[in-house]
């Protein structure tokens, strides 16, 4: 006779857990790496160990450190990693990375409680403390296939300084320069195809980002296809501004959330002094998701649509 | 009042900035170089002795009424010697600190222990008291602004630390200012007997109790 199980809730298991979708998420970053080695040549996968390596040995070490139990095992650290070195350019030298790394893991991720609790995504975060401190750095940028003919980082203007003389189809390619990732919005997006069948993450985000930007650079007269093929809006949009932990909650409010990332987006590339601004865009939308989150609630059945969060 | 006790609870368990948390605006204004943070600290040191000694003394001439009018012209009075010496003999330090150092006047710090300790206590705790959160003060200053100097600007009271360190920017912005300074508290928290535990958490445990505690006594036997 079959047992009969009590148990609480819930019953029904997705069968989802924390490293089956960081392991997603490494599978659909792997085409974008990729190209970026074969642009960039081996020192875009140097960078790429050295940031994998220092997130994974910070997390294990602050974990200890703070006697708690330890998270290494869920792959978020090696998600971090990737996308921290995907936002750099290629020459950046490795203590830097190292740095930034160390500056995503413990202070954004693990001071704030670790994976689940930190406000902002990790990466973006440390990108724009590493913007910050070290300007130059992160603004030399190399030629794509430069070594090959064994030339040291030469300084290049990006395909968003100069736009009008960048081809669409290098920037679908990858044949630009840039930071490691971010260079090929084709990958990019084979990455979120892969995403979106996997649910991992929900397609309307980064359609609302991007779109939003579109529209709104195609308004104040630039080259809309142009501008969302460029920099790291494809990077940003399908990879980071999906993140569980640093956006709302419910759908309404990821659709406000990918909307005020395309303003802000548009508003620092068109009228700003830097560049680019998705990265930018992304962390201030981090720090006002705990209020989109509470004007989106949904209201439980029954309570009159006064109910308060 | 034990004397010792009110030189020596300003200096960590009660200290203005990193337990109390005021006069946060001028810890994150001027604490990009240490020798700022000292200079800063030393100023309100003198302004906080001097207001303290004179509003102690003066305690039964000034109107209830009209106190707190009364204590920042004492102040303001002090802050502007200050600001004229500093001009004169330090005309650096003076052009670092800026407009910071006229808003000494308006620390909270200052305008906190007038009005908490120095309008209660005899003249000789009022100055001990002084001299105890001024050293405090400074102390914080001066921990963050050596902190945020060498990470920031490679350097340590203006001695460079050699070329092989890279200065990191971000320590010398705003934001840099917030992280040091949020660091320095929880540090500060571990090694201080200040612990937000479930058991001492409650009024008797604030760092102001004594005052307060003294203030509603008074309050409720007045009424």
């Amino acid at each position: 006779m079959k047992k009969l199980i009590v148990s609480p809730s819930p019953h029904l298991l997705s069968g989802n857990s924390t490293s089956n979708i960081m392991f997603d998420m490494i599978v659909a970053l792997f085409p974008a790496l990729l190209v970026g080695i074969y642009v960039f040549g081996p020192r875009a996968l140097i960078v790429t160990c050295v940031c994998v390596a220092t997130c994974m040995l910070s997390e294990f070490l602050i974990r200890k450190l703070m006697r708690r139990s330890n998270t290494i095992s869920d792959f978020s650290a090696i998600v971090t990693g990737i996308l921290l070195a995907f936002n750099l350019p290629p020459q950046i030298p490795l203590w830097v990375a190292v740095i930034g790394s160390v500056f995503a893991i413990v202070v954004v991720k693990q001071l704030f409680g670790g994976i689940g609790q930190n406000f902002a995504n990790p990466a973006i975060a440390a990108r724009i403390f590493l913007v910050v401190s070290f300007g130059t750095y992160m603004t030399s940028w190399t030629e794509p296939f430069a070594y090959r003919y064994g030339l040291d980082a030469t300084a290049s203007a990006t395909p968003l300084t100069d736009l009008a003389n960048t081809k669409t189809l290098d920037l679908l390619l990858g044949n630009t320069s840039g930071c490691i990732g971010e260079i090929s919005a084709l990958a990019l997006l084979i990455g979120g195809i892969y995403l979106v069948i996997r649910r991992v993450i929900n397609p309307l985000v980064p359609f609302t980002f991007i779109g939003t930007v579109f529209v709104f650079t195609w308004v104040l007269g630039e080259d809309p296809v142009k501008q969302i093929l460029a920099g790291g809006l494809m990077l940003g949009a399908i990879f980071m501004a999906t993140d569980y932990s640093t956006t709302p909650a419910t759908l309404k409010g990821k659709i406000i959330f990918a909307f005020g990332c395309g303003v802000i987006t548009t508003l620092i590339r068109v009228f700003g002094s830097y560049p680019e601004g998705v990265s930018f865009a992304i962390l201030l939308m981090n720090l006002i998701t705990p209020l989109i989150d509470r004007i989106t609630a949904t209201k439980p059945v029954g309570t009159g649509g006064t109910n308060r969060v | 009042m034990n004397y010792l006790k009110a030189f020596t609870k300003g200096l960590i368990k009660e200290n203005p900035v990193l337990v109390m948390l005021l006069g946060t605006c001028p810890t994150l204004a001027v604490t990009t170089l240490a020798i700022n943070g000292l200079g800063m600290g030393l100023a309100t040191t003198f302004v906080l002795v001097c207001s303290n000694v004179v509003i102690s003394l003066l305690k039964r001439v000034i109107p209830k009424e009209v106190r707190l009018p009364s204590f920042i012209v004492i102040i303001a009075g002090f802050v502007t010697f200050v600001s004229f010496m500093l001009q004169s003999y330090l005309p650096d330090l003076y052009n670092a600190l800026g407009v910071f150092l006229s808003l000494i006047t308006v620390n909270c710090i200052i305008l906190g222990r007038a009005e908490m300790f120095a309008s209660k206590n005899n003249v000789a705790a009022s100055a001990l008291d002084g001299l105890g959160m001024g050293l405090g003060f400074t102390f914080a200053l001066l921990c963050i602004g050596i902190i945020r100097e060498i990470l920031g600007s490679g350097s340590i009271f203006g001695f460079s630390l050699g070329g092989w360190f890279e200065p990191i920017g971000f320590f010398v912005t705003p934001a840099g200012g917030f992280f040091v300074f949020g660091v320095v508290i929880a540090v500060v928290n571990i090694f201080s007997n200040y612990k937000m535990s479930s058991k001492k958490f409650g009024c008797q445990n604030c760092p102001n109790s004594a005052a307060c505690q003294a203030d509603s006594k008074k309050e409720a036997h007045e009424s």
